[in-house]
């Protein structure tokens, strides 16, 4: 058999404004440099439980995709809908979800966001409009229109966000979802998280299509490649895509070119590529350096940073101090919540 | 020798339909290709094209005529140089005889006109010795096919609440594949009554999203056959998300469309779901078989908060039951009905199985055993207590089902009856089920797979030592 082929480490090109995104003000860089290392720190701290064994099953962390979700969520507005696969931690922490009951969860105990029966993949927050969590790779491109269908029924002018990545992105259900999402013009942001590898296949092994910003050009919905490294460039690409979908004209389509800089799931040992490659996106490319560089040259001081890695610790801190000692489940909750 | 045309079938199950309108009359010339007749069912009018031809010889139904069985001669057609002396040469028509009481039509395309109603081609075997106990004593009833209960019941839910909408294939302009949706877009409109593309995972995904906002969708599948394509969606995503969440996000939807043997449409177009999704928590499962309990059913299913799987049948559609004429009937899901009481042997069944249970129980009495008759009509959650004390009673168990017997509901029927009531067991629970095979086409072979009323009278016997 053929050794795989290592995917070519070129970097992700930003089309969506020349490659100069609009400017942030101080605020927005400094919320984004926030709400970016409190999932960087909070996902460090669960790959550290999964090593103690205070976190079970699969756990697949959000490292280096950082800047897509926060920059989308940046983008939305009170009542739109975030809909995920199991890469998820990210996103629940970016609506706004608490990091303890995320962290509990991770650790399956009873102050979890599922009280302990969903897991690291099966977590949803009515509250912070977020659906999930979907452990089937697919499922939730489908789920996430279904979204935007409530949307249009109520005529509630609101956006869902869904988001699914380069493997997901080659289910039949995600073209069935474009056809009917495009036919009744449904409000829906497709956000494809390509990071190059759906587990340990890389893009080009596996899609015919490798630009994902046309995998809607047959059903007319158009599709833009954004710098998902660049947090900037992906919330002008969401303000553009909320934008076309509150005019009611349908779905929207963006390839956010990320990386994860950790494997597949805690259990993969990434020989699929190599350390340099990983290395040269985490020394060039990485969304959090970028925010914290720019706000140095904009003279922000290093303890102004400081405060900001002091405060992500703390909840951090204080989220896997929780989830370690809050008490497993009630045993009578295993027959609860089967029917309502 | 003058040739008879007879009553088409418009479809696999249709047993009978009426004689709407003659096109041509008796002594003009036909051609092949010239439409001579419009017939109709509940479901649809269709044109009756003549295959021969010649001069039409003799209207043998006249039209106007309800119930004409499928295979009746209802004219005959004179080839060159017949006349219509050569009439009496035409094979003896097997005709019935029509009546002539005038009844009305209970066709929803028949405007209304009176029809002369002929013998019933394929009565129902809808005998009910129990009353319900949901109906009110002296509750006015009207006779209703079960495609018009289904089509009731989604209709008044949908005026009681703005959030139930119904999705499907060709549920909307065509009316519906076998006419279940029939005038709900024209009462509702394109935004509740959404025709899909021929894409069930894609659409039940859409319905069951659309349900963790709180909308209440009804998804109908043209067949739970094709349902296979989305069952992705409705055990991981439907059943599931409930108890994922910590009972945050539910999912109140109603998957409704025929399941199980149609008439002669094979193994793919044949299979009986009740064990699959009976098999999974999350899911309740309805399977009814009387009209009443179709409408009842469906607008419970309707209003539960959890997702539902609503077995039909498509056997059943054009049959017709007494339906409570209440304005609001409602039947609670989870419990059986015991249809006929007897003493020496219980028979279990559901959906289309009734009908062999109901005539197995016929025969039985006319050799002096008393049957009990129970209708599970919820597979999940399964109504034990009915089933258990029904067979303390009795001491014998029959489970009846269209569906294969390994793993299926009558090896859970006779699990539960082991458990709960084995003392009292006068002889092993006895199995009647589809044979395990896939559905052959062959019109001899199907009817073998099938279970039959013969088959289960012979288990009855059995377990009765007779």
């Amino acid at each position: 058999m053929a050794a795989p082929k290592k995917a070519a480490a070129s970097a992700p090109q930003d089309k969506t404004n020349g490659g100069s995104p609009p400017e942030f003000t101080r605020e927005q860089e400094l919320k984004a440099l926030r709400d970016m290392l409190l999932i960087r720190r909070f996902e460090e701290k669960a790959g550290q439980l999964y090593g103690m064994g205070a976190i079970g099953g699969f756990c697949h962390l959000y490292i280096g995709q950082e800047a897509v979700v926060v920059g989308m969520q940046m983008a939305l507005k009170e009542g739109d809908q975030v809909i995920t696969g199991y890469r998820d931690h990210g996103h629940m922490l970016a609506t706004g979800m608490e990091a303890n009951g995320v962290m509990a969860e991770l650790t399956g105990r009873r102050g979890g966001y599922s009280k302990g029966k969903g897991g690291s993949m099966h977590m949803f927050s009515k509250e912070k409009h977020f659906y999930g969590g979907h452990g089937i790779v697919g499922a939730q491109v489908s789920l996430g229109t279904g979204l935007a269908f409530a949307n249009n029924y109520r005529g509630n002018g609101n956006v869902s966000v869904t988001y699914f990545g380069d493997g997901a992105a080659n289910q039949g259900q995600v073209y069935e979802s474009f056809n009917m999402a495009e036919l009744w013009k449904l409000p829906v942001i497709y956000v494809i998280e390509n990071n190059r590898y759906a587990m340990g296949t890389a893009v080009s092994r596996a899609s015919a299509q490798q630009d994902f910003s046309k995998r809607g050009a047959s059903f007319n919905i158009p599709g833009q490649q954004v710098d998902g490294m660049d947090v900037r460039a992906v919330k002008a690409a969401g303000d553009e895509a909320a934008a076309w979908c509150r005019a009611g004209k349908g779905p929207f389509i963006l390839e956010m070119q990320t990386y994860r800089y950790r494997g597949h799931s805690m259990s993969d040992p990434a020989k699929y590529r190599t350390r340099e490659e990983v290395e040269k996106v985490r020394h060039d490319q990485d969304p959090i350096e970028q925010v914290r560089n720019r706000l140095l040259a904009a003279k922000v001081s290093e303890a102004d940073l400081k405060a900001i890695d002091a405060e992500v610790r703390d909840i951090v801190n204080a989220s896997a101090d929780f989830a370690q000692h809050d008490p497993e489940p009630d045993a009578a909750e295993l027959w609860t919540d089967i029917y309502r | 020798m003058p040739i008879q045309v007879l009553m088409p079938a418009l479809s696999p199950t249709m047993e009978k339909g009426n004689l709407a309108k003659w096109l041509k009359k008796e002594g003009e010339t036909i051609k092949s290709g010239d439409v001579i007749a419009e017939i109709e069912t509940d479901k649809a009018t269709m044109e009756v094209e003549a295959t021969d031809e010649g001069t039409l010889g003799k209207i043998l139904i006249p039209e106007g005529t309800a119930d004409v069985a499928v295979n009746t001669p209802i004219a005959t057609i004179l080839a060159d140089g017949e006349t219509a002396a050569d009439l009496a040469k035409a094979p003896a028509a097997p005709a019935p005889s029509v009546a002539q009481e005038v009844a009305e039509s209970r066709s929803p395309v028949g405007e209304g006109k009176p029809m002369i109603s002929a013998p019933k081609a394929a009565p129902a075997p809808q005998a009910v010795a129990e009353p319900d106990p949901e109906v009110p004593a002296g509750t006015e009833m009207v006779t209703q096919t079960i495609r018009e209960a289904l089509r009731d019941a989604m209709a008044e839910e949908m005026r009681r609440d703005a959030d139930v909408f119904v999705m499907g294939e060709e549920v909307a302009e065509y009316q519906g594949a076998y006419k279940v949706t029939q005038g709900l877009l024209q009462e509702f409109g394109a935004k509740r009554v959404i025709d899909t593309p021929i894409t069930e995972h894609g659409f039940a995904g859409i319905g069951v999203g659309a349900a963790m906002t709180g909308l209440k969708p009804i998804v109908e599948f043209m067949t739970f056959n094709f349902a296979m394509q989305a069952i992705d969606q409705i055990i991981n995503s439907a059943a599931k998300t409930l108890y994922m969440s910590g009972g945050q996000m539910g999912c109140s939807i109603v998957f409704r469309g025929p399941n199980g043997a149609a008439a002669r449409v094979a193994a793919q177009h044949s299979q009986d779901y009740s064990a699959w999704y009976s098999n999974v928590p999350g899911l309740k499962v309805v399977a009814p078989f009387s009209a009443a309990d179709y409408k009842g059913l469906l607008k419970a299913a309707i209003r539960d908060p959890n997702p539902v799987i609503f077995l039909e049948n498509e056997v059943l559609y054009g049959h017709t039951g007494e339906v409570p004429k209440l304005d609001d009937f409602v039947i609670p899901i989870g419990k059986a009905r015991i249809v006929r009481s007897g003493s020496h042997v219980t028979i279990i069944s559901w959906s289309n199985g009734m009908t062999y249970a109901l005539k197995a129980a016929d025969e039985l009495a006319k050799d002096g055993i008393e049957a009990e008759v129970i209708d599970l009509r919820t597979l999940r959650p399964m109504d034990t207590e009915t089933i258990v004390n029904s067979v303390k009673k009795t001491g014998r168990a029959v489970t009846v089902e269209e569906g294969w017997a390994q793993s299926g509901v009558g090896a859970e029927i006779a699990a539960r009856i082991m458990e709960n009531a084995f003392d009292y067991l006068d002889a092993p629970v006895a199995r009647v089920s589809g044979k395990d095979v896939p559905m052959p086409y062959a019109a001899n072979l199907e009817k073998l797979a099938l279970p039959s009323a013969a088959e289960v009278v012979e288990a009855a016997k059995a377990v009765c030592y007779r």
